[in-house]
């Protein structure tokens, strides 16, 4: 149902109103609340667990200078490939390993993760990669002088100048994972977009745009909690440069 | 909802040869739908870019906003316009413009902002006027900035599209939502393989396309 007529519209706007007023929208296992906190933790837990993942292999490969292309072409493919195909081709494969008992469910949680997961990969990897490749060399070469161990010039010159790069990667995976979340709901997971995805089946418009109000509210919070982390921890100047150099892909 | 059929393989050429029609209009559907985004978002760019860069207070409200677009997710965008404009392909490209905006207005101020300034100060000696000097000096010395734009836009864009599926329109992620909701994998690979063939062959287009606009950057290369 189209509201195009201002009436109708402020009518529409009264209900979204209405369904946010509504106290039973807030409670209970399918509530905003704990919708809202599930969308967080897999966001969080994916993120956290792609860097871990990510950055060890990008830092040896920036400190040893291999691998340029694989790590420049990742971030490239990342934006190539549509989150909504990543999330769709994630569903065989828990399908496949559920059959094979070795997930309780192919549904919801396992695809939803996988697909995160994997999204949050290139901007990190990349960045990472990067960040440690751009050290100035003269910097490196001073340490080597004051006998730094090749470790020592890793954790002690390379990470902490390539770290505002590292953050600003990880707001922006942060970012596109928060988005992708919502997709969740496609692969009968729950979070956020559950609204979204509900909304059409039962064509409730007033679902559709709460839904809707929330998942850009979080999008946008991630992004500013983000921004107020760099804020404190990086230097104007240093951040940004960063957030100029950053490499990554349009949330979905 | 189409059932699953029982222990499907990973992928059936026999499907794909007996939609070849089907798959062809979808992706013409997907260029245009990508074209007009990219066609109508450069436009709009261009004028805000003009904007910024001769009132440069404007230039960070103008990011500031866009930047929040591009932040809203696609399918919460889309939720957003369709109590208004309906699952039409009207709300689709609202979307997909919007969200090439923040990336082509950046890459047009900074491929402008970096014209030597003697180049200008010849332009303005030789008698040239703002407006002269902007279509015929600035625009193309920027063009390889704003080209690098408009090549990140329409990748972006073309995956983007995909998720206009979920509001009735998509093209080539019509097979990539059916595919999910049938169980079939044939249709997710077909949707997600044609979906990267295209932009990289988009890509490709576009940097040929600059290759021809600049020929005195072939020139420069080649000395």
């Amino acid at each position: 149902m189209g509201a195009a007529a201002g009436v109708d519209l402020m009518e529409f706007l009264a209900d979204v109103a209405d369904w946010f007023l509504t106290a039973d929208n807030w409670s209970g296992g399918d509530g905003i609340l704990s919708r809202t906190f599930e969308h967080i933790r897999l966001s969080a837990f994916s993120v956290a667990l792609a860097a871990l993942v990510a950055i060890p292999p990008a830092l040896w490969l920036g400190h040893t200078g291999r691998g340029g292309f694989l790590a420049v072409s990742i971030v490239n493919i990342g934006r190539a490939v549509p989150s909504f195909a990543i999330v769709a081709l994630a569903l065989p494969f828990t399908i496949e390993l559920a059959q094979a008992g070795i997930l309780s469910s192919g549904l919801g949680f396992a695809p939803t993760f996988l697909a995160l997961f994997a999204l949050a990969i290139p901007p990190i990897f990349t960045n990472t990669y990067t960040g440690v490749r751009e050290v100035d060399r003269g910097m490196i070469e001073a340490g080597r002088g004051m006998g730094l161990t090749e470790r020592q010039i890793l954790t002690q010159i390379e990470l902490p100048v390539a770290a505002p790069l590292m953050l600003a990667a990880t707001r922006v995976a942060a970012v596109q994972v928060v988005a992708t979340a919502t997709l969740g709901a496609l692969v009968a997971w729950g979070g956020l977009g559950r609204y979204i995805i509900d909304g059409f089946a039962q064509q409730d418009n007033v679902e559709v745009m709460a839904g809707a109000i929330l998942v850009a509210g979080l999008s946008i919070a991630t992004e500013l909690a983000f921004v107020a982390v760099e804020r404190l921890t990086v230097p104007e100047g240093i951040r940004r440069s960063a957030a100029d150099q950053v490499a990554g892909a349009k949330a979905v | 909802m189409i059932l699953a059929q029982q222990e499907p393989p990973w992928f059936r050429w026999s499907w794909v040869f007996d939609h070849l029609d089907d798959i062809w209009a979808r992706t013409q559907e997907h260029i245009a739908l990508t074209a007009i985004a990219v066609g109508l978002g450069l436009v709009i760019s261009l004028v805000l870019s003009a904007v910024a860069i001769r009132f440069r207070r404007s230039y960070t409200p103008i990011t500031w906003v866009a930047g929040v677009m591009y932040t809203i997710p696609s399918l919460a965008l889309f939720a957003l316009l369709v109590p208004v404009t309906g699952l039409t392909t009207l709300t689709a490209e609202i979307g997909l413009v919007s969200y090439t905006l923040l990336i082509l207005i950046r890459n047009i101020v900074a491929g402008i902002d970096g014209v030597p300034a003697e180049v200008k100060e010849a332009a303005i000696g030789m008698g040239y006027t703002r407006r002269r000097m902007f279509f015929e000096i600035e625009l193309p010395l920027a063009l390889p900035v704003i080209v690098a734009g408009i090549r990140i836009a329409a990748v972006t864009i073309v995956g983007l599209v995909t998720v206009t599926a979920l509001i009735g329109q998509g093209g080539l992620g019509f097979f990539i939502l059916r595919g999910l909701n049938s169980f079939f994998n044939t249709q997710i690979v077909v949707g997600t393989v044609l979906s990267v063939a295209l932009a990289v062959t988009i890509d490709l287009a576009l940097v040929l396309a600059e290759r021809a606009l600049t020929p005195w950057a072939q020139r420069r290369a080649s000395t």
